[in-house]
């Protein structure tokens, strides 16, 4: 009998655990750990820094990353993801807003955010100011392997020229994709035309029954074009630094048509449990310490106005060399480069439901 | 006939080629000094070494087995008791319900998994109705927002398991006499007894196949803990799809060269123990 | 009596059943007819019409790859069947092994081998195959092209799913009465007759389990499509990855192409399993 009462408890047990399960995901009880959920992009953080504000504060920060928005974006309306902090681009934070998926920052809470330079202040997607830290910047390129081209890259072209063909890594995500199928055109990333959209549909679309892609990537990229798997493809200058690290054959192009900047920053969700941690993560990441050796090792511009002026300094202390100033302004993009630039808008609901459906049928062409 | 077997063996070594060339791969570039996965440059354990530092993929491995574990010996006692009721079921309604009951193994994965996570979501979202509602009334404090995570990860891989665990214990059960649980009765057993003296033993080997087998399935599931484990939880197999959307570091073939020489050892010496098991077996009844 | 009570022991699984598999699944049913604003529509329905190709697509690569692993899977059964007790015992360890290895870390091996620049790629140029090629056809081939093809994708279902097709027909091949054919010999049948008459239509119940097991995974896979195939050849399982975690959220159609896919895999099996009467049956491992 007293092996059908083990069982019976093992059955009631694990009924137990099921009323608990939701509840496995940190909770912020008071005697709990304190901690937060940060969500950002791959290869975007100096994870010292992670553990250096862990010893500091004492708050265990759980890390995660997503490959682009939109996924972000479907992650979080599914429903189900329990992140505090995470580090959207400028259009994205624009549509959790007026989601009223995000809420008001206490700025109080966040000293260093009066060394984020004016300029990456009240930018369109928060022209108040209310919810976002801005966490980096930078711009879209072509990035480039000129052991594998006969000649310098300088146009849009390049990415649906089959001159190329299954030599080009074609970004993936329905923004950035379309996007400089837009630029290529002479259109605005942030147009609403159906017949632009579907002309810049139209010319992806072609490109890859052509067979000029190799394949559509992400954070993939890193290790094709660090290996030579693939002569070109579409990525964010910040990452073309840390490749470059690898790979000395790779080069980095705005293209003369102009290309897209945008500016990733830290927000935090509505129902973030931990909103007190939360605002320290953003604090920590926002001071000139921690944003310089971010920038040092992620390969993307601080907004953080110090550690921009200081960082050609900050590296010739670390290395013992001089920054090569051509590699810092692909970092920071100095104002004239960024003049020919265009930051994404968020769109209205009817453009955005166009992308998805583009992007779904350009997934299936063969 | 020398030809044949020579040609059959041949034919064998192949496919293990097959199987086990991207193994191999896996392998030795666990020992390779630079982080490339197809230039060797030099021998280092360098990977293993920086394996026991990296706390995501140690974490990842604890959630895997912790679920495995878990997942795999509740299923296993719910689907022995599931099993045994089934087999005393009446047919008219045994048919159906093992019909609900293969729905989870021959349904594609992935639509279990999307149909898991849409429901948890759903009931979660009614959870913090009501939550609210009981918070509001009684003065309680239940938690109101619930998320995907390590326990409904363990409850979708118990529902995924219970079906391999009964679908090895039935044939057990059909095997049995079933006359022996009326004469365990007869000589006095309660039906309390007579299940755990008489039906229990016979389909032994049933159940501790079906608690491997639910072991292995569980270990070796992405995608119904990729729609159902959330974003705080993680196995294995959902920490090396996210790294191979990045820079996969060869940390992972450390790790899983490591999950494979012990599998192989343990297989190892399950394999000569049964052997030794069955010579002495001989011995004993020539 | 005592009968009913034993019965009793299944009622809480019915209770989980109901909950955990039943309305799961109706969830789908309900979310495919529904609308991003909540109301019934049929238009998820009407949309998969434009994705037709990727059913086709799925359902081609998958029934290659079955095809594939069948004709591989049954000699190979055969041939181990007829092994020494102790070579069968290794051989099916080691056919059972690499399941323990995540399939996504095999998987990725094989990237690494079908590379423009890995490791096969890198053997012929190194015995000169290509200089052998491009003296003799005059082209200047640098490598073959392997990853990001449908080829590729066959190949990775393949190779995740063969044993899978292993397993349950040797298991059901190994228990055959020899006497049968035995006795079919004796009365004159050639080996042919034999495997035609007699041994196929009784291997037939593993055959089905192995043409279950690795279809349904083969044409529902989103991840070795991802890998192998370079987010090139979008697959059903991509298709619906996408709307609910992906880059193109709508879980009200992903969760109608989830319930197309569903019904056409139930049908095929049904249809299937009226050759054999498998049910019930159905070997694993």
């Amino acid at each position: 009998m007293k092996k059908t009462l083990s069982l019976t408890l093992a059955l009631a047990l694990s009924a137990g655990l099921l009323a608990g399960c939701g509840n496995s995901g940190n909770g912020s009880g008071e005697n709990e750990e304190r901690v937060v959920n940060v969500c950002s992009w791959g290869e975007y953080i100096d994870e010292s820094l992670i553990s250096q504000f862990e010893e500091e504060t004492g708050i265990t920060v759980n890390y995660q990353t997503v490959p682009s928005n939109e996924e972000l974006y479907s992650i979080l309306s599914m429903g189900g993801a329990n992140y505090d902090v995470i580090v959207p681009s400028d259009y994205m934070i624009s549509q959790l807003i007026e989601e009223d998926m995000l809420q008001p920052l206490d700025y109080e809470k966040i000293p260093n955010f009066s060394k984020i330079a004016d300029r990456f202040k009240n930018l369109s997607y928060d022209p108040e100011n209310l919810y976002t830290v801005p966490y980096a910047w930078g711009t879209l390129g072509i990035i480039y392997n000129s052991t594998m081209v006969e000649e310098p890259i300088t146009s849009w072209d390049a990415m649906f020229d089959t001159q190329y063909a299954d030599q080009v890594l074609m970004i993936n995500n329905s923004r950035d994709a379309l996007g400089i199928a837009l630029i290529d055109l002479g259109y605005s990333v942030n147009t609403d035309s159906e017949e632009e959209l579907q002309a810049a549909f139209d010319l992806l679309a072609q490109a890859k029954r052509d067979g000029v892609y190799q394949a559509w990537v992400m954070d993939e990229v890193f290790d094709k074009m660090e290996a030579g798997e693939a002569a070109i493809a579409t990525y964010y200058a910040g990452d073309y630094l840390s490749m470059l690290e690898n790979n000395p054959d790779l080069e980095f192009v705005i293209p003369e048509e102009g290309s897209n900047w945008f500016v990733d920053a830290m927000c935090i969700l509505k129902d973030a449990e931990n909103v007190d941690e939360a605002h320290e993560w953003i604090n920590f990441m926002a001071s000139t310490e921690a944003s310089l050796k971010n920038m040092d090792y992620i390969w993307y511009a601080s907004p953080n106005q110090e550690a921009l002026e200081q960082y050609p300094e900050y590296y010739e202390e670390t290395y013992g060399e001089p920054l090569d100033m051509e590699l810092y302004e692909i970092m920071a993009a100095p104002q004239n480069v960024l003049e020919n630039c265009e930051a994404y808008l968020v769109r209205p609901e009817a453009t955005r439901a166009l992308y998805n459906d583009l992007w779904t049928e350009l997934g299936i062409i063969s | 006939m020398k030809t044949a077997s020579v040609f059959r063996r041949l034919a064998m070594a192949l496919v293990f080629l097959f199987l086990y060339a991207p193994i191999l791969v896996l392998v030795v570039f666990s020992f390779n000094a630079s982080n490339s996965r197809s230039v060797w440059t030099g021998f280092s354990l360098d990977w293993y070494a920086e394996l026991f530092q990296d706390d995501m993929i140690l974490s990842a491995l604890y959630t895997t087995l912790t679920v495995s574990v878990l997942s795999a010996v509740i299923a296993t006692v719910a689907g022995t008791f599931a099993a045994i009721g089934f087999y005393n079921m009446k047919k008219r309604w045994r048919g159906p319900l093992m019909t609900i009951n293969n729905i989870p193994m021959v349904n594609a994965d992935i639509v279990t998994g999307v149909s898991m996570c849409l429901f948890f979501v759903a009931a979660f979202g009614l959870w913090g109705q009501a939550a609210a509602w009981i918070n509001d009334s009684l003065g309680t404090n239940l938690p109101e927002t619930l998320y995907l995570g390590f326990g409904t990860m363990l409850v979708a891989h118990i529902t995924f398991n219970i079906p391999y665990v009964i679908l090895s214990i039935m044939p057990k059960l059909r095997q049995m006499d079933k006359n022996l649980v009326d004469a365990a009765q007869d000589l006095g057993c309660t039906w309390m007894q007579a299940f755990w003296k008489v039906v229990v033993p016979e389909i032994k080997p049933g159940i501790v196949n079906g608690l491997l087998i639910a072991f292995t399935m569980s270990v070796d599931d992405f995608v119904i803990s990729y729609f159902t484990a959330g974003s705080s939880t993680a196995n294995l197999a959902m920490r090396i799809y996210a790294m191979t959307k990045k820079r996969i570091s060869p940390e992972v073939n450390a790790v899983s060269t490591l999950l494979f020489v012990t599998v192989l050892i343990l297989l190892i010496i399950i394999n000569v123990r049964e052997a030794r098991q069955e010579k002495a077996a001989r011995r004993l009844h020539p | 009596m005592r009968q009913n009570k034993l019965s009793l022991f299944a009622a809480p699984y019915v209770l989980w059943m109901a909950v955990f598999v039943v309305i799961p699944i109706l969830m789908v049913v309900v979310y495919a007819f529904t609308s991003a604003s909540g109301g019934f529509t049929l238009d998820n329905f009407a949309r998969i019409g434009s994705y037709a190709v990727v059913f086709t697509r799925s359902f081609k690569l998958a029934i290659i790859a079955t095809l594939i692993c069948l004709l591989i899977g049954y000699p190979i059964s055969c041939f181990l069947a007829r092994e020494g007790a102790r070579f069968q015992r290794v051989a099916l360890m080691l056919i059972m092994l690499p399941m323990w290895m995540n399939f996504l870390l095999r998987t990725y091996a094989w990237m690494s081998i079908l590379e423009n620049t890995g490791l096969l790629n890198r053997f012929f140029a190194a015995i000169g195959l290509f200089d052998l090629i491009n003296g003799i056809f005059g082209t200047d081939l640098e490598y073959f092209k392997m990853i990001n093809t449908q080829g590729a994708v066959v190949l990775g279902m393949v190779y995740n799913f063969l044993p899978f097709m292993i397993l349950p027909i040797y298991s059901v091949i190994v228990k055959l009465d020899h006497r049968l054919i035995e006795a079919a010999r004796d009365l004159g049948a050639d080996s042919v007759t034999v495997f035609r008459r007699v041994t196929l239509p009784l291997s037939l119940p593993g055959v089905l389990s192995g043409v279950t097991m690795v279809f349904v995974p083969a044409v529902s896979t989103f991840a070795i499509s991802q890998l192998l195939g370079g987010g090139q050849q979008l697959l059903l399982g991509n298709l619906i990855e996408m709307q609910f975690k992906g880059t193109a959220y709508n879980p009200q159609l992903g969760s109608a192409v989830a319930l197309v896919m569903m019904v056409i895999v139930v049908i095929c099996m049904t249809v299937m399993n009226r050759f054999g009467e498998g049910e019930e049956q159905a070997v694993v491992l």
